[in-house]
């Protein structure tokens, strides 16, 4: 190998060799930089490992030249991106915790998008027998007091805050070696209900995504307070001034306009529609 | 649920089928390692002589900090840079959040210290006589330096191929640092956590084995130099 070259002349051949090693990786970093503007976009597990995204986002970034990256967290930890800024918009499900971002100015806007629904699923054999609970406050007291395991979301995501404003809701306070805080994503807390016969509260897109490899039953829904609406908001320019405003606008107007909601609605997982979509045209126009 | 055996004969289906996503976070990972290894190399071996042959007030306390540094879990190398490159900190008008570029920084921090670390060891146990032999004939510092490169070449690959080993198979930051944008930060370690969260074991357990199949070859070249190293002296 080294034998061809001669030994005087070795070190400073060595040493550019060395040098243009060193050089590749600026190279290499600098070749993917931005061919096209990027968009970022937080958002929650349930509308990325769905496949939502992946179906219906290719076409808004082929009609508008901007290349959306999707970083998928929980609400709660997607909202915390917006507020310091390191993305461009949200599109996350926690209606409370939304109008407080946009009312204490890190959002712009609050944006109806589409919705979908909260169920309750658990054990086949549903010990606590929830499936004939009349109302959602009485399935999760029927939970409560059987004492069956429950896995929360414990990550303060968007269905960890709505399952506990429904235990509120219920007069309950969850405690106990029966209820479990995970502290995980909507899949893994699935899984883990799986693997522990327990309950556990999920959107139904995850839901409808997994269930084929669960151990679990549809026990309980239709309760109009599992509804789930998803909004999108652009962080606030005023903020935020190097954020890509005009992108994240840009893609609003996509998904709130008539060719993103329609594919939405043609979204469809095993057959089944995921998420329906329920856009206001009013906010459209306002948005023009 | 799928057994193993089925999530491992799917696994090497795609492989083998090229599923073009599978593929993209391969070249992603190494892309983003060999970035890191190849920035993160010459200042670290530059560091590891200084701390072998230099003599300055508070080298010993310099090389127990860099073998602590060995211990600090990836997720608090990810969560301190996180807060340093977010738009709300310090370096956040860089704009690096989420892209690979704050991936490879993240990496050539978990890097630098294990290339500190095995390259102290490796450059000082060579002859301390070849330095000085080597400068008393009139080699010039550099020429001197590149001598003990030489004939430490054994452990400094070591060193390389330890810190390869870390970064690439290494989770917690990227995850943080890069957001795991699916066919721009995602690499095969996120890759596997997203997978196996969503429950698609196979394309989990196919990854887990390229980052085996690397490991293995990593390894088996180690052991190779290492035997090499060991039949010359």
């Amino acid at each position: 190998m080294s034998s061809s070259f001669g030994q005087a002349r070795v070190p400073w051949k060595r040493r550019l060799l060395l040098f243009l090693l060193w050089l590749l990786p600026w190279a290499l970093a600098a070749a993917p930089a931005p061919d096209r503007p990027v968009v970022r976009l937080a958002t929650t597990t349930s509308t990325d490992n769905s496949g939502l995204l992946r179906a219906i986002l290719p076409a808004f970034e082929q009609a508008s030249g901007y290349r959306v990256h999707v970083i998928a967290v929980g609400t709660g930890k997607a909202l915390r991106m917006g507020r310091d800024g390191d993305v461009d918009l949200v599109l996350v499900h926690a209606r409370e915790a939304e109008e407080t971002f946009v009312a204490e100015g890190f959002g712009e806007r609050r944006f109806q998008v589409m919705h979908n629904d909260f169920v309750l699923v658990g054990p086949p054999d549903d010990p606590a027998r929830v499936a004939d609970a009349p109302t959602v406050d009485e399935a999760l007291a029927r939970i409560a007091r059987a004492r069956t395991p429950f896995v929360s979301r414990g990550d303060d995501s968007g269905t960890h805050k709505k399952e506990r404003a429904l235990w509120r809701d219920a007069g309950i306070q969850p405690q106990g070696a029966w209820y479990l805080e995970a502290g995980q994503g909507m899949g893994r807390v699935l899984q883990m209900a799986g693997e522990l016969g327990a309950y556990t509260l999920s959107d139904r897109g995850t839901w409808l995504a997994m269930k084929e490899r669960l151990p679990l039953r549809l026990l309980f829904a239709g309760d109009p307070r599992l509804f789930n609406p998803y909004g999108v908001i652009a962080v606030n320019p005023k903020r935020h001034p190097n954020v890509n405003h005009s992108g994240a606008l840009a893609l609003i107007r996509w998904l709130i306009g008539p060719e993103g909601q329609e594919r939405i609605g043609a979204f469809t997982l095993e057959g089944q529609p995921l998420f329906t979509p329920d856009a206001d045209p009013a906010q459209l126009e306002a948005l023009r | 649920m799928t057994d193993l055996a089925e999530a491992t004969r799917h696994a090497f289906e795609l492989l083998i089928s090229g599923d073009a996503d599978l593929w993209r976070i391969i070249a992603i990972s190494f892309e983003v390692s060999g970035a890191a290894i190849l920035i993160a190399t010459p200042p670290a071996i530059l560091t590891a002589f200084l701390l072998a042959y230099g003599r300055f007030p508070g080298r010993r306390l310099l090389i127990s900090l860099f073998s602590t540094l060995l211990s600090v879990p990836a997720v608090v190398v990810g969560l301190t840079l996180y807060l340093l490159l977010s738009n709300a900190g310090p370096l956040g008008d860089w704009r690096l959040l989420f892209t690979q570029k704050a991936m490879i920084l993240g990496q050539i921090v978990l890097a630098f210290p294990i290339l500190v670390a095995m390259g102290h060891a490796a450059l000082q146990s060579v002859d301390k006589r070849a330095w000085e032999t080597a400068r008393t004939l009139g080699a010039s510092p550099a020429r001197a330096f590149w001598t003990l490169l030489r004939e430490s070449r054994f452990g400094l690959l070591a060193a390389l191929l330890a810190a390869y080993g870390r970064i690439i198979a290494e989770v917690g930051a990227s995850m943080m640092l890069g957001g795991n944008i699916l066919g721009y930060t995602r690499n095969i370690p996120t890759a596997i956590a997203l997978e196996t969260s969503k429950g698609e074991f196979a394309q989990g357990i196919a990854l887990g084995a390229i980052l085996l199949l690397l490991a293995f070859t990593l390894n088996g070249l180690l052991h190779h130099v290492q035997g090499r190293g060991m039949a010359r002296s």
